[in-house]
């Protein structure tokens, strides 16, 4: 450690100045913005896909002071509940306004982070050396999707009761502890008083500090190695005199008004949700949401909010006839990998052995399909976090891949929605086997990657990135 | 001061000592914490049986009471809706409650496959075994929308489509693996019902 220096300024220097360095010497403030932005140097190519991160933040930020005041009025109390936020909605000042801002800005957050992952999907940004930040990424959206549920619970309304006894249950289908640990969730016997204190004591405090520091970590992973681009270019390859790189331009203030642009452009989509459509047919708050819980009735129609339902559509999909389907399937897989696979002959045993007991296990008579429709439900959230390692194109981004890559990706896209679809929907005989069928693709798509990422003819990726100025 | 390279092994003997030390410390107190997600006292207490007048029900009348914070069904059967438990026998997954029976079916629910004491009255947990849904009533037989067209009544889980039949056991493949659960019950007269507790105790 060098002995403390005092930054010396010429007595006339400007107020601000003198402040800044007095609190540069004692604390790293101007080196903290630099670091982290001012002279943060990002690719020069960025498009529209690129301002999904920081509208990301700006709704984070938007939901915590939104909640902070909700919570002001809000009473954690299942006889209380549903009366306060009704009491918020028509009693306290502009409290409608907050908890709209509050309620679109959760959709508002999903809608974002699906796209913010589409990006990485299109331009392989999870690629080498980039994994950890694929990684912190997904852990904010576990924690995302846990705060959603746990916040959808405080309304105490009809969905929000029944929504919660139904995801509660699903640990249910663990076999031996399974009704345990879910008598532990609650609390009680059924979503209690006990439960709602709880989720709210989660959905105020507990994930949004998990939360905060995940997008601590994923920044500092992402700034420590650089982001990545529309052509999957490690611009730092080619560094300029200056040693930054050629193709990299500092993210202020070159990025800074281009995502002061975005949230321009995304504000005045939100405000029109907000004041025009804050339920959105349904799909941001449900009908049934505005009727107070009963524990003695089950709404005729439940479904779980729409960005939970392209996973919940996977749990229902998973009947005992899907079994025989997926038995088959797992086979199929095996045989594959064994043929197919450079893997070591310890790690082919190892998954023939995984999966045979896997196969025993899909037995009517062993365990239910209940319990592996939890199982599916949980893999086709987890199996995102995979895609580091099953991807191993050649090249990173979607611009120099084959042709037809783009046809996977789509398809991959369109069983993604349409499984979405299908979650809001009452499950009659053809929409289960439809989601059967977008339950096979989805996870074709993930554990066929390793292979069909590595076929078809690559185009050459330039060594510079490809841009031009306007 | 001791050379930075060796190892004083007292001084390690006593480090790895109170690491142990507050690790215990720290475990227990996560215990703790751990401990109180359990039911409370309170939450507990509030499990005593309920005590039902049946008195005045019409056949095809459903009574819901609440126990435990549940849903139970008393739903009087006229004799068309018994003779209907013959006809679904074979599409039932477990027509003779066989699974679980100790949680699920009470030994004199299981003698014949009306699931009750008296085959007149079903004493039914309102629960769907799936996700814990509380099913709908669809009493009336024939084809409806989401229902097989030789629906001969019972009732529709809304959750995820599962079937149960007027005896409350649940049709072959559907997601819900279980019959609905018959709580122990039992008759303090005619149309008096305990819901609870039988004669071998509370539940």
């Amino acid at each position: 450690m060098a002995a403390f220096k005092e930054t010396k300024l010429p007595a006339n220097a400007p107020v601000a100045a003198k402040a800044l360095g007095w609190v540069d010497d004692r604390f790293p403030l101007t080196k903290l913005w630099n670091d982290q932005w001012g002279q943060y140097y990002a690719p020069k190519n960025f498009n529209f896909w690129y301002i999904f991160g920081s509208l990301a933040m700006l709704v984070l930020v938007l939901q915590i002071v939104t909640g902070i005041f909700l919570t002001m009025h809000y009473k954690p109390d299942a006889t209380l509940a549903f009366g306060s936020v009704e009491y918020i909605m028509r009693e306290v000042p502009w409290g409608w306004l907050v908890r709209y801002m509050h309620s679109t800005g959760a959709s508002a957050f999903f809608i974002i982070v699906y796209l913010h992952m589409t990006r990485g999907l299109l331009y392989g940004s999870y690629r080498k050396p980039r994994e950890l930040i694929w990684l912190f990424g997904f852990a904010i959206f576990l924690a995302l999707m846990a705060e959603a549920f746990f916040g959808y619970l405080l309304p105490w309304g009809q969905m929000s009761y029944w929504g919660a006894q139904v995801i509660v249950n699903l640990f249910g289908a663990i076999p031996f502890i399974g009704d345990t640990l879910s008598l532990w969730i609650r609390g009680d016997y059924v979503v209690s008083d006990a439960t709602l204190n709880r989720f709210f004591a989660f959905h105020v405090i507990a994930l949004p500090l998990v939360l905060l520091g995940l997008v601590v970590a994923h920044l500092i992973a992402l700034h420590e190695v650089g982001s990545s681009n529309p052509d999957g270019i490690e611009v730092k390859e080619h560094l300029g005199a200056d040693g930054h790189p050629l193709d990299s331009i500092p993210s202020h203030p070159y990025y800074s008004t281009h995502d002061i642009f975005g949230v321009s452009v995304f504000l005045v989509i939100f405000s029109a949700v907000v004041f025009f459509a804050p339920e959105m047919g349904g799909y941001f708050l449900e009908y049934n949401n505005f009727i107070p819980a009963d524990s003695l009735k089950t709404p005729a129609h439940i479904a779980p909010t729409w960005y939970f339902t392209p996973f919940y559509s996977v749990l229902r999909a998973t009947t005992a006839d899907f079994m025989y389907v997926l038995m088959a399937a797992i086979a199929a897989y095996v045989v594959f990998i064994w043929l197919k696979s450079r893997l070591s002959f310890k790690t082919k045993a190892a998954i023939a052995v995984v999966a045979l007991i896997m196969i025993v296990g899909m037995l009517p008579s062993v365990l239910d399909a209940k319990f592996w429709g939890v199982v599916l439900f949980g893999a086709s959230v987890m199996i995102i976090a995979g895609l580091p390692w099953l991807d191993h194109s050649p090249v990173k981004s979607i611009r120099y891949r084959p042709h037809w890559h783009k046809y996977v990706l789509i398809l991959f896209g369109v069983s993604f929605v349409t499984l979405g679809y299908l979650g809001t929907q009452l499950p009659t005989a053809t929409f289960t086997m439809l989601a059967q069928l977008c339950t096979l693709l989805y996870f074709s798509f993930f554990l066929l990657m390793p292979w069909w990422s590595t076929m078809g003819t690559f185009k050459i990726v330039p060594t510079r990135v490809t841009f031009h100025p306007h | 001061m001791s050379n930075e390279k060796q190892v004083d092994p007292g001084r390690r003997g006593m480090l790895v000592a109170t690491c142990a030390a507050g690790g215990v410390v720290g475990l227990a107190t996560a215990g703790a914490l751990v401990s109180t997600f359990q039911p409370s006292e309170k939450a507990k207490a509030a499990g005593a049986p309920v005590e039902v007048d049946i008195a005045g029900m019409q056949p095809g009348e459903m009574k819901t009471v609440e126990w435990r914070g549940k849903p139970v069904w008393i739903l009087r059967r006229s004799p068309e809706m018994v003779e209907s438990l013959k006809k679904t026998d074979a599409l039932v997954a477990d027509p003779a409650s066989e699974r679980a029976p100790d949680v699920l079916t009470p030994e004199y629910a299981r003698k014949d496959n009306t699931r009750s004491i008296k085959p007149e009255y079903l004493v039914a947990v309102g629960i769907c075994s799936h996700l814990g849904c509380s099913p709908s009533s669809k009493f009336a037989p024939g084809a409806q929308p989401n229902l097989p067209d030789d629906w001969a009544g019972g009732f529709l889980c809304p959750c995820h489509g599962s079937t149960f039949d007027l005896a409350g056991r649940v049709f072959k493949n559907k997601p819900a693996p279980d019959n609905l659960q018959v709580p122990r019950h039992m008759y303090l007269s005619d149309t008096r019902l305990v819901i609870g507790k039988d004669e071998k105790g509370e539940a």
